[in-house]
């Protein structure tokens, strides 16, 4: 397979760009894999990559029921950062974080990751006072976070209104410097094709519709729309269809699935180089490459499994641009869409074993999926090789909600749950 | 945007309504006979249905009453809306047996 450098972009550029392979293989399924993966967004096959690369397992295969970077891979608002409250929260995400810091080169793929700072803004004395809560609580667990003055928010985000009489005045904020954005897509297509070229099949248009299980009880098949394929060990990282598919092994889950919407709109020169998100009204903005604002917002007000929006929250959204950046105001909006998250009561994740034998699960990132991409992956191929849990992983197992040894980050997350 | 209609002011717009989770869950008994794995399942663990879902909505800009709604998750049609206390609607909540649009 072509390794990716600036010498085969030349050497392609003089050959008539006729000697790239395709990024990833697309074989049949095999009978039979050691280990089969559910779902092929960035978790699933950054969960494959792992298992190829750290732990020696080659014999494996990613089941995705329509295209790669077509669920909410593609539908992200490719926000990465770490800001999170409590320590077990901080170990995960910025591990995550750090993983990502190196991914471009790990997987020969540029992923595009700008590390422009996230900065969120405080609009009323009692958010101020849970920032720097938020923040001294950042700074303890490692995660480099400082507060800005209003002034200083002004400076970096010149849209803003910070005006005393604004509808959202700014009292100050804080700044994550090492939050920023990575391409989407490339995170997946990067992962997708390092793990292939590891061995690993990807296998699209596949989707699972059964689960098959021994006399025990343990998973050792899926029934798919491409026939039956045996699994020595059966992962899941499906997001807002777990539930579906808990269904389908015969257990529940503590999710609920909502739509959360985005949007772009058309490309304008360059007016914001960070990521914005306002405490009040959990919008978020940054401005991608190619121009456009990436916009997004809270949830949508019930449990859907549409993947399109509700209008009260689209009107929300473009209230709270327009009233925190009036400037914005005849910004015209390109493209709207939803994708379906999987939102759990305490907004952390559920990493590890199932009650089913033989079947792991990686589901409950909620509204940020995309930046834990690499650590869900990691953390659950080693979980499916060694049998334990990794230790970063190990409080997010589901017996949390019979224990109650929640981590409600529910607040801390940065956008309204 | 959905029309949703309240059992005791009748139809109205979606922005004046909350949703407040599933309908007819039966809190577990007695209480010092159910375990961490019983009462964690009550608090926490939801059927999620991809299809019709019994639901609790309040008519909070309204007149602030619960009411239970049957409403698909996937379309998000609006099946039926019953009365707190009110048993579900039979026949509106399974799917077509036969073939649906045949």
């Amino acid at each position: 397979m072509t390794r990716y450098s600036a010498w085969s972009v030349l050497r392609e550029g003089f050959n008539g760009q006729r000697g790239w392979d395709l990024a990833w293989r697309s074989p049949e399924p095999k009978a039979r894999y050691d280990v089969v993966i559910i779902g092929g967004g960035g978790h699933g096959l950054a969960t494959a990559y792992y298992l190829a690369k750290n732990q020696g397992l080659r014999n494996v295969a990613v089941l995705e029921k329509g295209w790669i970077g077509g669920g909410n891979s593609g539908r992200n608002t490719t926000i990465v950062r770490s800001n999170y409250y409590y320590p077990q929260s901080a170990k995960i995400y910025d591990f995550s974080l750090k993983l990502y810091e190196n991914l471009s080169r790990a997987l020969n793929y540029n992923i595009m990751l700008s590390q422009r700072g996230i900065v969120t803004t405080t609009h009323s004395r009692h958010d101020l006072e849970s920032a720097a809560r938020w923040v001294g609580a950042m700074n303890l667990n490692g995660v480099p976070a400082k507060m800005l003055t209003t002034a200083e928010v002004k400076r970096r985000v010149p849209l803003l209104d910070v005006s005393p009489t604004a509808r959202f005045p700014v009292l100050g904020g804080f700044v994550q410097e090492r939050g920023g954005t990575a391409r989407h897509d490339a995170v997946v297509w990067g992962y997708a094709r390092a793990a292939s070229q590891l061995g690993v099949d990807i296998i699209q248009n596949c989707e699972v519709q059964g689960v098959e299980r021994s006399r025990e009880g343990r998973v050792v098949a899926v029934r798919t729309s491409r026939g039956r394929i045996e699994s020595g060990k059966t992962a899941m990282a499906v997001a807002g269809h777990s539930s579906v598919l808990a269904q389908m092994a015969g257990f529940r889950l503590p999710v609920t699935s909502y739509a959360l919407q985005a949007f772009v709109s058309e490309p304008l020169k360059p007016v914001i180089d960070t990521v914005l998100l306002s405490l009040a009204t959990g919008m978020y903005i940054s401005q991608s490459d190619k121009g456009g604002l990436v916009i997004g917002g809270g949830l949508d007000l019930y449990p859907s499994y549409a993947q399109r929006g509700n209008l009260p929250v689209v009107r929300d959204v473009i209230g709270a641009v327009v009233d925190q950046m009036p400037s914005l105001g005849r910004v015209r909006f390109l493209r709207q869409w939803a994708g379906i998250v999987d939102v759990v009561q305490d907004s952390s994740p559920i990493l590890g074993e199932t009650p089913i034998p033989g079947l792991y699960i990686n589901c409950g990132w909620g509204t940020g999926g995309f930046k834990a991409i690499p650590a869900g992956g990691w953390l659950l191929a080693h979980h499916i090789a060694t049998g334990t849990p990794h230790p970063i992983a190990e409080p997010f197992a589901l017996r949390r909600f019979f224990t109650g040894e929640l981590i409600d980050e529910a607040a801390a997350s940065g956008i309204a749950h | 945007m959905l029309l949703i209609a309240c059992p005791w002011c009748g139809p109205r717009d979606e922005i004046e309504f909350q949703h407040g989770g599933p309908s007819h869950l039966q809190r577990p008994e007695p209480f010092d006979a159910v375990s961490d794995e019983i009462w964690g399942e009550y608090l926490f663990f939801r059927d999620n249905p991809k299809g019709v879902q019994k639901e609790r909505w309040l008519h909070a800009y309204g007149c602030r009453r619960w009411f239970n709604l049957a409403r698909s998750t996937v379309t998000h049609e609006v099946l039926a809306a019953y009365r707190m206390g009110d048993p579900a609607p039979a026949g509106l909540l399974e799917p077509p047996a036969t073939g649906g649009l045949a």
